[in-house]
């Protein structure tokens, strides 16, 4: 038995790159949810970002624009969850619902009638993807044991927005508990009667928490479609949309716990994607659907609350009503 | 006092939120380039013209009837059961265990094994979410949700593992054996002189879920647990307090839930394929959440609901077949309507208030 293998830096380099869209909806939900409004469309969003920026991206040859769609047609979504949950006061689960359907039928509806390649977009070239950076160095310290090849393989040789989802984490960390915004937002999703009292808009936090959340599941998507593969495909993100409310539950509502969880599920998926390499390394074979349905047996494990309790926060999912 | 009657709020309010829908629906296929009244009327040639579209679009109705109903029955304990798609694929584990493993004499008997082993499949399914919603407080549709991935793997495991005859490179089992085919609507109206097309699904489970349909009324406003369980829904606290069991209700609503999608199979798994494969379930899970929502949670809501969404399925199929429209078409149909009925319920409400609101003070002064 060699544990060591487990840890191939080919796995862990795609553990980051698998971890990275996790991360980004990962984050966004955290963004909504501590304000107080549940969002089960993370993976809707992402979805229609992905088509977008594909679509948009092969058809101007400009990836930056294709990301700017991307994240457009998220916020388009997040508007629409929004407007049924804060303005309608509506069931929030429900919206999210919704839109997880919109965004898988409205993407291969328009992929077919746009590009007519049964539901996906024209492959990517060029311009159209974001390329692997290479960071200072890298080819100079791969000579130098252990560090070289770590800094050469694992952490150089990403797409620029593997280095910005990785810097969302103490941004988030940053805006959610060293600004006054934070402060809101955290206050509005644990009792927004207290923010209204104290005369600041209920109605405006939560849409800001919604629009944030819109923009890092457009960057998700976008990075799924441009970035980790070159172009769109029917459901593609394959309920990354839920691992990342797995891993937002898992991190119990907090960035950096966000990060480490998001990498786990990030390494569960690359790892499964190696039977050789487990079997190589424990000496018996651990079924791939095993793995596929760790995120979600770990997840269903940490909300028995068997391994410390998971508690969301306390006006999460509930309309707020101004005059009682 | 209610603002506005009871008719408004049946039919009215359903009737519009379904024509928002239909509107933006209508919208989506101008978009595309194609022709909205066209595709109307393609769809209801293709699946009402003929017996044979009848039969798909009723084959279909009858699955969303059971997971209508599943979603429903939780409805009413304020519980949103969203893994009624898991529910449903374990549900086709237990049909294909009971009509591959015992050998039965006749149908009549092993449609009933089948429906108990579907129920108590998918019950079980449910079981463990509701009980950690009721004792551990964890979010019921959080966990329905990663059941549903969670069965995806464990059906997944079981047919290519397990399940899967020897040489064999299909992830299903073998068919299974003639005795338990079920008769079709073709033979079951033969004998009453009416032609019925002998290749569509539509079969005797029909028959089972409009009966479910019954039972579900009759279960909801004719027993004491029926009380129990839309009291547990309106107020949680207010049922504590009328010493109705939290625990219970949520147990014993979520096992109901989970048995009726289990059942489904008996439709899909024993009816018409005749053997379990990996996607039997087809996202007829979800679609309950919309008939569901439509039905307004009852059973009669519900039946007619189903019919619609089995139409919608069948003459989407139909526009697939014939037009460029691709099949995807339904879902979005399915997602407004999931909106208009469900989230933006309030969109329609609040502007019909006001005006039944006006229009009786302009009647009392």
């Amino acid at each position: 038995m060699n544990f060591l293998a487990l840890f191939d830096l080919s796995v862990l380099d795609s553990t980051v790159r698998l971890a990275v869209p996790l991360l980004l909806a990962c984050l966004a939900g955290l963004f909504s949810e501590r304000g107080g409004i549940f969002d089960i469309g993370l993976e809707g969003k992402m979805l229609a970002a992905a088509f977008f920026s594909a679509a948009i991206a092969a058809t101007t040859g400009s990836v930056w624009i294709g990301l700017l769609a991307g994240i457009g047609a998220s916020l388009t979504l997040s508007a629409v969850h929004g407007v049924a949950s804060i303005t309608f006061r509506g069931n929030q689960l429900i919206s999210g619902v919704a839109i997880n359907f919109l965004a898988a039928g409205l993407t291969v509806l328009i992929a077919q009638s746009w590009f007519r390649q049964g539901g996906r977009t024209p492959s990517l070239i060029g311009g159209g993807r974001f390329e692997p950076i290479t960071l200072p160095f890298a080819d100079a310290l791969t000579t130098v044991p252990f560090f070289g090849p770590l800094y050469s393989e694992l952490i150089s040789g990403h797409s620029i927005l593997v280095y910005v989802a990785l810097l969302c984490v103490p941004g988030t960390w940053y805006i959610l508990f060293r600004t006054r915004f934070g402060l809101r937002l955290r206050a509005v999703g644990e009792n927004p009667a207290a923010v209204d009292t104290a005369g600041v808009s209920v109605v405006g936090l939560r849409f800001a928490a919604v629009g944030i959340c819109g923009i890092l599941c457009g960057i998700a998507g976008a990075y799924l479609a441009t970035g980790l593969q070159a172009g769109f495909v029917k459901d593609m993100t394959a309920g990354r949309g839920f691992i990342a409310l797995a891993a937002l539950i898992f991190a119990k509502w907090r960035p950096w716990h966000a990060l480490w969880a998001t990498l786990l599920f990030g390494y569960l998926q690359a790892i499964a994607l190696r039977p050789d390499i487990i079997e190589g390394a424990l000496g018996f074979k651990v079924q791939v659907q095993l793995l596929d349905a760790m995120p979600y047996i770990l997840t269903v494990v940490i909300l028995a609350g068997f391994v410390g309790k998971a508690i969301p926060p306390r006006a999460g999912g509930e309309p707020y009503v101004k005059e009682r | 006092m209610d603002v506005m009657p009871k008719w408004a709020e049946v039919v009215l309010v359903p009737l519009i939120s379904l024509l928002l829908a239909a509107i933006l629906s209508a919208l989506v296929i101008l978009a595309i380039g194609e022709d909205p009244i066209a595709a109307v009327n393609l769809m209801v040639t293709g699946a009402l013209g003929s017996t044979y579209g009848w039969g798909y679009t009723l084959y279909y109705a009858t699955n969303f009837m059971f997971t209508g109903l599943a979603v429903a029955v939780a409805f009413h304990a304020g519980l949103f059961n969203i893994g009624g798609e898991g529910q449903a694929m374990l549900g086709g584990l237990g049909v294909a265990l009971v009509c591959l493993f015992i050998p039965w004499p006749h149908w009549t008997i092993a449609v009933l094994a089948a429906t108990v082993g579907a129920a108590v499949f998918g019950a079980l399914w449910a079981a463990i979410p509701a009980y950690l919603q009721a004792r551990r407080g964890s979010h019921i549709v959080i966990t329905t949700i990663m059941f549903n991935f969670i069965a995806a793997a464990v059906l997944n495991y079981m047919l290519v593992n397990i399940l899967r005859p020897a040489g064999s490179m299909d992830p299903a089992t073998e068919r299974f054996p003639e005795a338990v085919h079920l008769p079709s609507l073709h033979d079951l109206l033969t004998p009453f002189g009416i032609a019925f097309s002998k290749a569509a699904p539509a079969n005797v489970s029909l028959v089972i879920a409009v009966i479910a349909c019954v039972l579900v009324w009759v279960l909801i406003w004719r027993t004491p647990l029926g009380l129990e369980i839309r009291s547990y829904g309106k107020s949680h606290r207010a049922a504590s307090y009328a010493g109705i069991g939290a625990v219970r209700i949520t147990m014993i609503a979520m096992l109901i839930s989970g048995g009726l999608a289990g059942m489904m199979a008996i439709n899909n798994v024993m009816g018409e394929a005749e053997r379990l494969v990996l996607n039997a379930v087809e996202g007829a899970g979800f679609i309950g959440i919309a008939v569901a929502l439509m039905g307004r949670s009852h059973p009669f809501g519900v039946f007619l609901a189903a019919i619609l969404f089995g139409f919608l399925y069948q003459g989407g199929a139909e526009l697939a077949l014939w037009t460029s429209i691709p099949r995807e078409l339904i879902v979005v149909i399915q997602a407004l309507v999931i909106l208009f009925t469900g989230a933006l319920d309030n969109m329609v409400r609040m502007p019909l208030e006001r005006i039944f609101l006006a229009i009786r003070r302009g009647g009392t002064t």
